[in-house]
């Protein structure tokens, strides 16, 4: 059975005026026990879509169910099984560990020692600290507390909006893996990130830009439906290199990617093409074949819509 | 139960670990009642007066002894000219003159009728109409010794008494003025305030999306205010009785149950506040400017009523504050039971359910 649903749901802010549209039909399931991630830039319907499957926003249109409950009729089942995780850090900062969790324990009907197995590894990282205040915390810490205060009532479909945004690289993969052993637990969970390195963590991913989505797949399944060649481009000078890589007749598209330029090339172009091309003015330039990831693939796929 | 247990002991949290808060809020009430018990008072005491005597006779010194007797004024200069006077009214060293013409004793007593002038400051007019009816009532009084050895053949004499509050005492309508102002500033902008925080700090956010529900959350926010309130009363009951003399002749139990069924108002209205705004400031400014100053410009506390052209006295009906001024002093000073005051009670009943069902109504189950 699939545990979260969405179907062609719009939502959009506003008056006429200044209309935003936040969501444009978006649709997707996301299967029992598994890890969906939904992946995109700031603004790009994240939070909303969020909220509307947590109950807290309506649907323009459409319709979404969770757990086979639909969002605006059954809102008060709901929020009974979902655990939600917003974006920004909403714990009670002038508690401790200790009190926040027993606090959202005790809300959601049950008690910490009840599903403690569930929380057990992630609690124990932040238990010496548990008197401490959450306002007091790092942002890692804080992170594995709202974690734990999501979890403590077992929920059947964990919602988790951007939590690795403003954490450590460290504390990022950390997390990552955390999930990944909650996912064994039959939780089905659903995170958003803004960071495209995250995807290949997730089973099944959703490419979102500006309310639509572009693909919905498995990581490798993104990449696979890269079919153009792509090569890497690096030369002492980068700015007059992107400006020479666009001129270049067998390019499709160029970009700057960390320390390289990544160029799309039109079919039948390759490689050394690109060396050729290159060998006046970049005579020290470094070209090599890449393989596309998940960000090559959001930006031809943002490019192609 | 036990979600709504923990909910009220969290909220406890927070109000016991903002110090610098609950300082405010429990110092308060003890401020306002010292305040106003000892610093603002329209009472007049000690006025600074001068006198020029011109006379220097027997009776111009009988006189000038009784005023420098009573506690109100204080004789402090002698002068001689009248550009004197004027001087130290410029100065600021005075704040009435008293001035005997020549002959005072030998016009009263040939031609039974003598002249005293009383200067005063009117840049204060409540000042200057008091200070000048206190120096007149102690010339009558003078005046009405010095008649009795000789009979007049009509006299009229008014014969006062000051019901409730013999001393005139300003404690005696302040009290419950100041009791109104601090329940409501407790009750309406704190409540108002630690709602609106949760949705600030986005822990509404993950509250609404939990099985407690909405209603249990605003109730158990209430909790802790109503009982801060019950311990301001007290110390504003305590103090009013043993620090400044105010005596509770009416039933304690009844007074305590207006107070709180005023709390609960305030409560109400604090949550109505909450619903309808999203940022502490706006809360913050919508609770001041809506309740705390009609409290203290239309409850009569401050400027009476029954002054005021009729758009206010109207407007003034729906001060839930102006109802339970008239309740405490009522019950509190003039020692009525609950016959005398079940219509406000009622009325302040009326507007805690409207304002309560506005509230419930007006709650967001969702963001937005």
């Amino acid at each position: 059975m699939a545990s979260v649903t969405v179907n062609n749901i719009t939502k959009h802010y506003g008056k006429k005026k200044e209309l935003t549209q936040a969501l444009r039909g978006v649709s997707f399931t996301v299967e029992q026990g598994e890890l969906f991630g939904i992946i995109g830039p700031d603004g790009a319907g994240k939070t909303s879509l969020f909220r509307i499957l947590t109950t807290l926003l309506l649907p323009d249109a459409g319709a979404a169910s969770v757990d086979g409950l639909d969002v605006v009729k059954d809102f008060k089942a709901i929020r009974q099984r979902v655990g939600y995780m917003p974006g920004r850090f909403s714990l009670y900062q002038d508690l401790t560990i200790e009190e926040n969790l027993e606090f959202f324990a005790t809300i959601f009907n049950t008690s910490v020692s009840e599903n403690y197995d569930l929380i057990k590894d992630i609690y124990s990282q932040i238990e010496p600290f548990k008197k401490r205040r959450a306002g007091k915390l790092s942002g890692g810490m804080k992170q594995k507390l709202a974690l734990c205060c999501a979890l403590i009532h077992k929920p059947s479909v964990l919602f988790l909006d951007e939590p690795t945004t403003g954490v450590d690289a460290v504390s990022r993969k950390e997390f990552w893996e955390m999930l990944r052993n909650l996912k064994k637990q039959g939780i089905s969970i659903l995170v958003s990130t803004p960071y495209m390195d995250e995807a290949s963590m997730c089973d099944r991913v959703a490419l979102i830009q500006n309310g639509s989505i572009l693909s919905v797949d498995s990581p490798e399944g993104v990449i696979a439906s890269f079919k153009q060649p792509l090569v890497a481009v690096k030369d002492r000078n980068m700015l007059p290199l992107l400006n020479h890589l666009q001129a270049f007749e067998g390019t499709q598209d160029v970009y700057p990617f960390g320390e390289y330029h990544h160029v799309v090339l039109k079919d039948g172009y390759s490689a050394a093409e690109v060396s050729t091309y290159l060998q006046h003015q970049h005579a020290q330039a470094e070209v090599q074949p890449v393989r596309a990831d998940i960000e090559d693939c959001f930006i031809a796929l943002m490019k192609s819509a | 139960m036990k979600q709504f247990i923990s909910f009220v002991k969290k909220e406890f949290y927070h109000i016991a670990r903002d110090k610098r808060t609950l300082f405010i809020l429990l110092g308060m009430p003890i401020m306002q009642i010292l305040i106003f018990g000892f610093a603002l008072t329209n009472e007049v005491k000690n006025a600074r007066v001068a006198i020029f005597d011109q006379s220097k006779d027997l009776a111009t010194q009988a006189l000038r002894s009784e005023l420098d007797a009573s506690r109100y004024f204080d004789i402090t200069q002698d002068v001689h000219t009248y550009s004197e006077i004027e001087a130290a009214f410029k100065k600021g060293t005075i704040k009435l003159a008293v001035v005997f013409p020549e002959n005072f004793a030998n016009d009263l007593d040939h031609f039974n009728t003598a002249q005293v002038q009383l200067i005063a400051d009117a840049s204060d007019p409540n000042v200057a109409n008091t200070l000048t009816n206190y120096a007149t009532a102690i010339v009558l009084d003078y005046q009405d010794r010095i008649t009795n050895n000789r009979r007049l053949p009509y006299t009229i004499k008014t014969e006062m008494r000051m019901l409730y509050n013999p001393q005139l005492k300003g404690a005696y309508s302040f009290v419950p003025g100041v009791m109104a102002m601090v329940l409501m500033l407790v009750c309406t902008l704190m409540t108002a305030i630690t709602i609106v925080r949760e949705k600030e700090s986005g822990t509404m956010e993950i509250m609404l999306v939990s099985p407690m529900r909405p209603f249990k959350i605003v109730v158990a926010k209430a909790v802790p205010y109503l009982l801060l309130s019950v311990v301001n009363i007290t110390s504003i009951l305590l103090l009013s009785v043993f620090v400044l003399d105010v005596p509770i002749n009416g039933s304690l139990l009844l007074l305590i149950f207006e107070s709180i069924l005023f709390t609960l108002t305030c409560l109400a209205f604090g949550l109505l506040i909450s619903t309808r705004t999203d940022s502490q400031q706006t809360a913050m400014f919508i609770a001041l400017t809506g309740m705390f100053l009609p409290t203290i410009m239309l409850s009569g506390f401050m400027f009476p009523i029954e002054n005021m052209p009729l758009p206010l006295r109207i407007l003034s009906n729906i001060v839930p504050a102006k109802w339970f001024y008239y309740i405490v002093k009522e019950v509190m000073i003039k020692g009525l039971g609950i016959s005398a005051v079940w219509k406000e009670t009622l009325i302040l009943t009326g507007m805690l359910l409207f304002l309560l069902l506005l509230s419930i109504r007006n709650f967001k189950i969702r963001l937005a």
